[in-house]
């Protein structure tokens, strides 16, 4: 057993979190970074960090994922670290030439308390931002939130960079909040397929999934440009895709430059899609392409078809909020039934949310928010479920509990595809679909006895 | 592509030059001397500068004491639970993200390694302090899994915000009476790498554990230091080892259990693999109990007979020699037949090694087996004994960025202090050609204007890359794919890419079998579509 020391009796636990289904603000901050196009993120505090976080990066997307970092040493940790701060911002324009250095800190800086846009005022006035240059920042304190919070103070530095010249430039902004490059890639898709011209950001698709061709681009010609983002203060309105991701970058682009905002639920699944591209429409006025209800009626279809495999079948998911809302919904949609809710991103409406969608599950339904996957592994002990969904670190208690298991969330360290197909949008639902019905057959597949062994399902 | 353009002329100063000219005056005159040329100077190795602070903004590789003491030496034991105080990031990047494998699957013996414990402190943890946590937190993890030992870990804001962990831990053993609980102060800005981390992971490990272990009677017992079982790697020379009937009583620290660190003062010889992460603890076990410790290497075929051999003659038992004989006689077979059938494939390819503190070096005698030049190496976080041998140890300065690295004062152990051997049987030994307490280093055994860089950075290693077209590059994670992306195999020496074993008799053959697909892919091939490689049309096509 990999985890045999996993009681079944639960015990509660105040100081003691063992198996986090979380990690810490900066790594998300550093993925929204590399949504923009010419930025290399940089990592305001000890080197470890940002070594760790372009690790598990790159063993999720198997890319590289440049960032620089401030190397503190003890003195710096004692006096301020603006020294280091403006000679790695000097080094990095001088040796990597990016157009935007997107700082964030980590709890080492944020304890000591430095002050980036005082560091920043400094470097602009030392000249050590050349000419068109941007350095940006936030604040992502570790010890606060998740990894999510991080991605969120990120992109609401972006929104941040947003002007207002008192002419509408008749876009819509999207802010997909933190999905892969894939699901960046359809959202583009289905905006396109409606005639709606967006602004997204951040956007990592080009820069996460990139290609090999025996040239190395740090700064590969993908990503939302600054001048885009700063144009985003002139859109018609604006589509936040996750409370927890999203929000707060479009509620400051309405209080700021007064870009009427929704916020919307990641589209994952049929109702959350549906309801993405029912807003998308009404924002822009546009109509729905007969190709998009065409993919929408296929994934019904599937549904139909192969509903006798998902109908009350138990399911356990963890990862992050935004993701969970969404696809716990999907879940109940097909008449499966989540029982076991986990993520570690703290939020009240986390589990307020859920009771809402799984009000008609015909079990118990365990959530909680702060929650570990030491707590999901005992819950599953006292009550079995059918399908296991979550990241990569699911593996040990699939194993252990003998439980059919799909990949989906951050970190995937152990396989591929994720940043290629996209699990968004009516199409992503269709592969979604895919993987749960292979991962359920294969087990009936294994387990059932020579005599009941079927060709056709 | 990459291939076909091979023939590459370089010189090594023009090399140097391009690689500093981008930099900024200040950083170029410190990077010039981190960057050395390997010339052949009179008997004495060139100097390098290595172990100082990382420059602000340049890409390094490098991590963090915490990573060093935590995820390196500490993470591999499977029977002490390692509890992290700190917010939840540095737990979780250290959750079984280094490969170091146990095989503690029994169903009496303990594993805490696919768990990872955390204080996870949140804001008002900074504000009002975390101690009380902490406490709380070893109470539960002690509770939960009744533990041998506890480690706690400090991470950056620990320092910052004054929690006593010490104090913690004393407090919660002398409640406990049946769990050894200590911590180790490795804040991430301490030193200026993983370097530190080792130290103080090296010091608390001697200190809280080493003395305490249940009796062993064995016949040739060493301990193996410096060996972390990544992929396997310890599992092999165990085998080994094993088979020639010498004893290990401890590996600091792959596959480690409480009671072997515990016991490792019964050894009668410590094997010193990875230099740098563990020769603290090798010369605290001599000053201490009087076990002397040579250096060994069991990456390569005939550097594993030679320890081998090293090992057998330190004993001097004629059975012990023979037996190795006879061990090394048959598992050389099979490792003969490999390199046969690799080498065709493999002879005059170059490699470049950019690893930690140790395997940068080590791996260069399986690319001379493989016929292999190494054209560039260099460390992460290498001190210049490392490089330049031990000898040059008296001569180090310690900069102010490492001066508050803890140093511990060890003496003879009043009851436990036993010399191993005479002091005559330690000179004629040592006249014999069998150096204690010795390590020559990397540079003395790289040919002639090579280029030895430490702290390689991003710009650097892409720069080698593109002017020296090695067929292959070896470092980490952060390096693979970008150098990848240049259209060049590259090789991972800390995770070995999920491969390994590499250690030993079979894991050289695992090894040259690895590089002979790396450097022989069909897939750097093709990287040019025919319409790129040919882009005008010379004439129209006509469909038969």
């Amino acid at each position: 057993m990999l985890l045999k020391h996993t009681p079944t009796e639960i015990t509660e636990r105040k100081a003691l979190m063992i198996n986090p289904a979380k990690t810490c603000q900066p790594i998300g901050a550093m993925y929204a970074a590399l949504g923009i196009k010419g930025c290399l993120p940089h990592s305001h505090g000890s080197q470890g960090c940002c070594a760790y976080h372009r690790s598990a990066l790159t063993r999720h997307y198997k890319e590289p994922v440049s960032a620089a970092t401030s190397s503190f040493t003890e003195g710096a940790s004692v006096f301020g670290g603006q020294a280091n701060l403006l000679q790695a911002i000097n080094n990095i324009f001088t040796v990597y030439e990016p157009e935007v250095i997107a700082v964030h800190t980590t709890c080492l800086s944020e304890t000591i308390g430095d002050d980036l846009p005082q560091i920043f005022d400094k470097a602009i006035k030392d000249k050590k931002v050349p000419e068109g240059k941007t350095v940006l920042g936030a604040n992502t304190p570790s010890y606060v939130g998740s990894h999510v919070t991080g991605f969120s103070n990120m992109v609401k530095a972006m929104a941040a960079l947003a002007e207002k010249t008192g002419t509408k430039n008749g876009k819509v902004n999207i802010i997909p909040g933190w999905v892969e490059p894939s699901d960046m890639e359809e959202i583009k898709r289905i905006a396109a397929m409606m005639g709606v011209n967006i602004t997204m950001y951040p956007d990592t698709s080009g820069v996460l999934n990139g290609p090999l061709t025996g040239e190395y681009k740090m700064f590969p010609d993908a990503g939302t440009s600054i001048d885009d983002i700063k144009a985003s203060g002139d859109a018609i309105g604006t589509l936040a895709l996750g409370e927890w991701c999203s929000a707060d970058a479009a509620r400051l682009l309405d209080t700021k430059c007064k870009v009427p905002c929704s916020i919307l639920d990641m589209p994952f699944g049929l109702q959350a899609t549906d309801r993405f591209i029912d807003a998308l429409r009404h924002v822009a006025g546009t109509s729905v392409s007969d190709e998009l209800s065409l993919e929408r009626g296929q994934l019904v279809d599937l549904i139909s078809d192969m509903h006798q495999y998902f109908y009350h079948k138990k399911v356990a998911i963890y990862g992050d909020p935004d993701q969970l809302i969404a696809m716990t919904e999907f879940l109940v949609s097909i008449d499966m039934c989540p029982v076991h809710i986990i993520t570690g991103t703290p939020g009240k409406k986390f589990e307020k949310r859920i009771k809402e969608i799984t009000a008609d599950v015909p079990y118990e339904v365990n959530v909680k928010a702060k929650g570990d996957m030491f707590l999901l592994h005992q819950w599953i002990k006292n009550e079995p479920v059918d399908l296991l969904i979550g990241n990569s670190y699911g593996k040990y208690i699939a194993r252990d509990e003998d439980i059919p298991f799909i990949r989906w969330g951050f970190p995937i360290l152990d396989r591929q595809g994720h940043q290629y197909f996209s699990t968004t949008g009516y199409r992503g639902g269709l592969r979604m679909l895919e993987k749960i019905l292979s991962a359920l057959l294969d087990r009936l597949d294994r387990d059932n006895p020579e005599e009941k062994f079927e060709l056709v399902f | 592509m990459g291939k076909a353009q091979k023939t590459v002329q370089w010189d090594p100063t023009d090399i140097k030059e391009k690689l500093l000219e981008k930099y900024p005056p200040k950083i170029a005159r410190k990077r010039s001397k981190q960057i050395l040329i390997n010339e052949a100077q009179e008997n004495t190795t060139p100097e390098i500068t290595a172990n100082v602070r990382t420059i602000p903004g340049i890409i390094t590789m490098r991590g963090c004491t915490y990573a060093g003491c935590k995820g390196v030496i500490m993470g591999p034991t499977s029977d002490i639970v390692n509890l992290v105080h700190g917010p939840i990031g540095c737990s979780f990047y250290a959750w079984l993200t280094r490969r170091n494998q146990s095989d503690c699957q029994g169903e009496n013996n303990e594993n805490f390694i696919n768990y990872c414990m955390s204080t996870d402190m949140q804001d008002s943890d900074i504000i009002f302090g975390g101690e009380k946590k902490l406490e709380t937190a070893i109470q539960e993890a002690y509770d939960l899994f009744h533990p041998k030992g506890i480690a706690v870990f400090a991470t950056c804001p620990v320092g910052l915000i004054g929690d006593d962990i010490h104090a913690v831990a004393r407090k919660m053993k002398e409640k406990f009476g049946d769990c050894n609980v200590f911590a180790f102060s490795c804040e991430g800005y301490k030193g200026v790498s993983q370097s530190a981390g080792h130290h103080i992971a090296n010091n608390q490990v001697f200190t809280h554990l080493v003395g305490n272990g249940t009796e062993k009677t064995q016949k040739y017992k060493i301990n193996l230091l410096g060996e972390y079982n990544i992929g396997g790697d310890g599992f092999e020379i165990d085998r080994i080892l094993k088979k020639c009937g010498i004893s290990n009583i401890a590996t600091f620290s792959g596959n480690s259990t409480y009671d072997q660190f515990a016991s490792a003062n019964q050894a009668d010889l410590s094997c010193v693999m990875c230099h740098r992460s563990i020769n603290y603890v090798a010369d605290m076990l001599e000053t201490k109990y009087g076990i002397p410790w040579i250096k060994v290497n069991f990456i390569g075929a005939e550097s594993t007979a030679k320890s081998l051999r090293k090992i057998a003659s330190y004993f001097g038992d004629q059975e012990l020699i023979d037996k190795v004989e006879e061990v090394i006689a048959e598992e050389m077979p099979a490792v003969e037949t490999a390199i046969k059938d690799v080498l065709p494939r493999t002879e005059g390819k170059t490699a470049m090694l950019f690893v930690g503190g140790s395997r940068a070096h080590h791996y260069q005698d399986l690319f001379q087996e493989l016929g292999m030049k190494t054209l560039s190496a260099g460390y992460e976080f290498a001190h210049r004994d490392d490089y330049e041998g031990r000898h040059v140890i008296p001569n180090l300065k310690v900069d102010a960025d490492s001066r508050n690295i803890e140093e511990i004062d060890v003496t003879a152990d009043p009851d436990l202090y036993k010399p191993r051997k005479t002091v005559e049987e330690m000179k004629a030994l040592e006249e014999a050609g069998f150096p204690f307490k010795d390590y020559d280093g990397l540079i003395p055994q790289m040919e002639k204007d090579t280029l030895i860089i430490d702290d390689l950075n991003q710009y650097e290693a892409e720069k080698l890359v593109e002017l020296m077209k090695p067929d292959l590059f070896c470092a980490g994670i952060k390096e693979k794919f970008s150098i990848q992306k240049l259209g060049v195999p590259m090789k991972q020496l800390h995770s070995y890419d999920s491969g390994g074993p590499y250690a030993g008799f079979q894991g050289a053959i695992n090894f040259y079998q690895e590089i002979d697909r790396l450097v022989n892919s069909k897939v750097w091939s093709y990287m040019k579509a025919p319409w790129q490689e040919n882009p005008e049309l010379s004439a129209t096509y006509v469909w038969e």
